[in-house]
């Protein structure tokens, strides 16, 4: 039971930071969509694992809501922002795609020397994993920092957010369930109103352009 | 029950707000509502001062003074706000800025955003005090979008993402605070990750955990605030934004981030000793006013040059925190509610230029002593206070925190920032002297002058600060109590 345990928890926190590495890989917007689709539904795993282990009601149930939003609504609300121009590239990052991976390796290298302080302290089978979500968190602010279309920089933005929630689930096998859904829904929203505004640039034609902003400066 | 019934009026005016068209009858009931949550504020205020701390809802809710007082600064700055909307949607209407539809849509964000605010400030438990502030940014959004032009979206856009990042950063580090408290525990309870709680084991956290805990918390919740490395979206989101959404974001929203801020300061405190927490705060607090003095010298634009004099406030905010005492806390509580009311008098002052002269660009704008005497009038004294002259409560808190922080070792400290105080007063009074007095003397053609119902909730605004300046007794006693729950 435990080693299946550790190794079913092994397989999907680690499906969650190999995710985040393969969307700095692929170009094709699409595709990076669906990445981070099979990064929600990893991240589900690590919550249902963690749940069955810990016999933890509330962390099933968020499992479940993970699996939703993260796994289906999200990525499909974002297919379809990216439907707009189907065929669309990442086709100049500001920082090209080998010299990006590369740069994930040493942030990953990174997470797990800033989070020794805290797994070290509570050393268990889930709390060894976390610095997996902090190496996911970086890698987030990395694409988005580096990516120029909007829905990159969305899914960035979300990297981050699921690196957090798989930090939480490790180290803390959830935190309270209010503020998981809180939390779930800010996300969703936040979603919405990013697809909203990318509607409304998109409208002018603008939606190559977000890397170029610059009607407000001083 | 006060608790509930603050919340329960501004959830109820957010229903009715959304079930009814846009007329300006339900601008006039927002005003209302926050006029009542004033009231309730108030009395609230006094219960808290005088007895023990209320809580609603089996604990989820709780009202110390510090919250109480939050619910003050809260109700003040969004009775001014909600004033000016009914005024700004049909001045919007009638020149086909905007539609009724989105006008409805504005008041009802506008509630949101407020309720957030007052839940933020009236939960009990840190996670919930995240989803609402969080929940800010997405009532906002839509908020500083509702021009729809390409810099409105532009503004947004930048918003959101900053913010949201920012933010996330803010939620790893309530999760770590969350880690450090269930080690101490053992076991989850139904009052994890409330205040109250963390503070009792708030000795025994991991200060390996907390050390790293604290600074996300204070980058993250420092975005929201305003503070420097993450403040790019503020001047971009407050110029873009309608005039009473720029006061209530720059009067409170800053600030009810910051109240996040001095709740996680308590616990550090305890779990690290002092040291940690206000070197940190000192480099974000110096970093915002250095980058506020510098930004505003050559400013060409009216509500970006306040907006970065609200980034310079909020570092002030964060040096008062670094000094910590009793007195600094106070008097950091004092510039929350005098920045607050000063600078939303200026951005709806600022709003009443726009409508009038069709822009906000400083080098355009100019002899408005002479051409509108009522307006630029308002408008000096409100510069006036925002620069700290006395009798206006900004000048005594502004002098109580740098006492403070002389008391407290950090006088040099208190020289670098009054250095940078010094540089924003002469840009202050460079560009005033050109707005108010500047360009050839022309005299006020006299169709366009101010409507009472606009200049006399702004003149009594700049009253309430002068008259919480000279005579501190109305809130004396709520200051003190409310330092007392931050400095134990």
């Amino acid at each position: 039971m435990n080693s299946s345990y550790v190794g079913a928890l092994e397989l999907a926190s680690g499906a969650v930071l190999v995710s985040a590495v393969l969307t700095l890989w692929r170009r094709q917007v699409l595709s990076i969509v669906t990445l981070l689709s099979v990064q929600g539904m990893a991240l589900a795993a690590v919550a249902v694992t963690l749940g069955l282990h810990e016999h933890e009601k509330g962390l099933l149930i968020t499992g479940v809501l993970v699996f939703i939003v993260k796994g289906i609504v999200v990525p499909g609300l974002l297919r379809r922002v990216s439907q707009v121009d189907p065929n669309s590239r990442e086709s100049a990052p500001l920082v090209n795609v080998p010299a990006s991976l590369v740069f994930a390796a040493i942030l990953i290298v990174l997470a797990y020397v800033v989070s020794s302080h805290v797994t070290s302290f509570a050393p268990t089978e889930a709390t060894k994993l976390a610095p997996i979500g902090i190496a996911t968190v970086l890698v987030g602010y990395f694409m988005l920092v580096t990516r120029r279309r909007a829905v990159s920089k969305i899914v960035g933005l979300i990297l981050v957010d699921n690196g957090i929630a798989a930090v939480t689930f490790l180290l803390t096998a959830g935190v309270p369930l209010i503020v998981e859904l809180g939390s779930s829904l800010d996300v969703l929203l936040v979603v919405v109103v990013l697809q909203f505004l990318i509607v409304n640039m998109g409208r002018d034609g603008r939606l190559d352009e977000l890397g170029e902003m610059k009607a407000l400066h001083d | 029950m006060l608790i509930l019934i603050i919340l329960g009026i501004a959830l109820l005016t957010t229903l009715l707000a959304a079930s009814c068209a846009w007329h300006p009858w339900v601008g006039w009931a927002s005003a209302v509502a926050s006029a009542s949550v004033l009231g309730f504020g108030i009395a609230l205020c006094v219960t808290t001062t005088t007895n023990a701390p209320v809580t609603a809802l089996g604990g989820a809710l709780r009202a110390d003074s510090l919250s109480a007082f939050m619910v003050l600064v809260i109700g003040t700055v969004s009775l001014l706000a909600t004033l000016f909307t009914p005024r700004t949607m049909q001045q919007e209407i009638e020149s086909g800025a905007t539609t009724t539809r989105y006008a409805k849509r504005y008041v009802v964000l506008m509630q949101v955003f407020i309720t957030c605010m007052l839940l933020a400030v009236l939960t009990a438990n840190l996670g919930v005090l995240w989803v609402s502030v969080e929940a800010t940014t997405i009532a906002t959004t839509f908020l500083v979008s509702h021009r729809r032009t390409d810099g409105a979206f532009e503004a947004s856009w930048k918003y959101v993402i900053l913010c949201s990042v920012g933010i996330a950063l803010a939620f790893l580090g309530t999760v770590l605070v969350y880690f450090a408290e269930l080690h101490v525990r053992g076991v989850h309870t139904s009052a994890s990750l409330d205040w109250t709680s963390v503070m009792a084991v708030a000795h025994h956290l991991n200060p390996g955990v907390m050390r790293l805990a604290f600074a996300l918390l204070v980058v993250g919740y420092g975005t929201k605030v305003g503070l420097v490395p993450m403040h790019s979206w503020l001047p971009d989101a407050h110029s873009q934004a309608p005039a009473p959404v720029s006061a209530l974001m720059s009067g409170v929203l800053l600030t009810v981030a910051f109240y996040a801020l001095l709740r996680f300061k308590s616990i550090a405190d305890v779990a690290l000793g002092t040291t940690f927490p206000r070197a940190l705060l000192i480099v974000v607090g110096l970093a915002s006013l250095l980058l506020a003095s510098a930004m505003m010298i050559a400013q060409r634009d009216l509500k970006r040059l306040l907006a970065y004099s609200s980034i310079e406030h909020m570092g002030l905010l964060a040096l008062g925190a670094a000094a910590g005492t009793p007195l600094a806390i106070a008097a950091l509580l004092l510039h929350i509610l005098g920045h607050g009311i000063t600078k939303s008098v200026l951005f709806l002052t600022s709003g009443e230029i726009y409508h009038l002269e069709g822009t906000t660009e400083i080098a355009s704008i100019s002899g408005l002593l002479t051409r509108r005497p009522v307006l630029g009038g308002i408008f000096g004294f409100a510069i006036m206070s925002l620069v700290g002259f006395p009798p206006f409560s900004i000048f005594v808190s502004e002098f109580s925190m740098a006492r403070a922080e002389v008391d407290a070792g950090l006088w040099w400290v208190v020289v670098v920032a009054l250095a940078c105080l010094g540089v924003i007063f002469a840009a202050m009074a460079r560009h005033t002297r050109h707005l108010l007095m500047g360009g050839d003397v022309v005299t006020g053609d006299g169709s366009t002058s101010v409507a009472r119902s606009t200049a006399i909730p702004l003149v009594t605004g700049l009253v309430a600060c002068v008259v919480i300046g000279v005579v501190a007794w109305p809130i004396q006693s709520l200051l003190q109590s409310a330092a007392h729950v931050v400095v134990p």
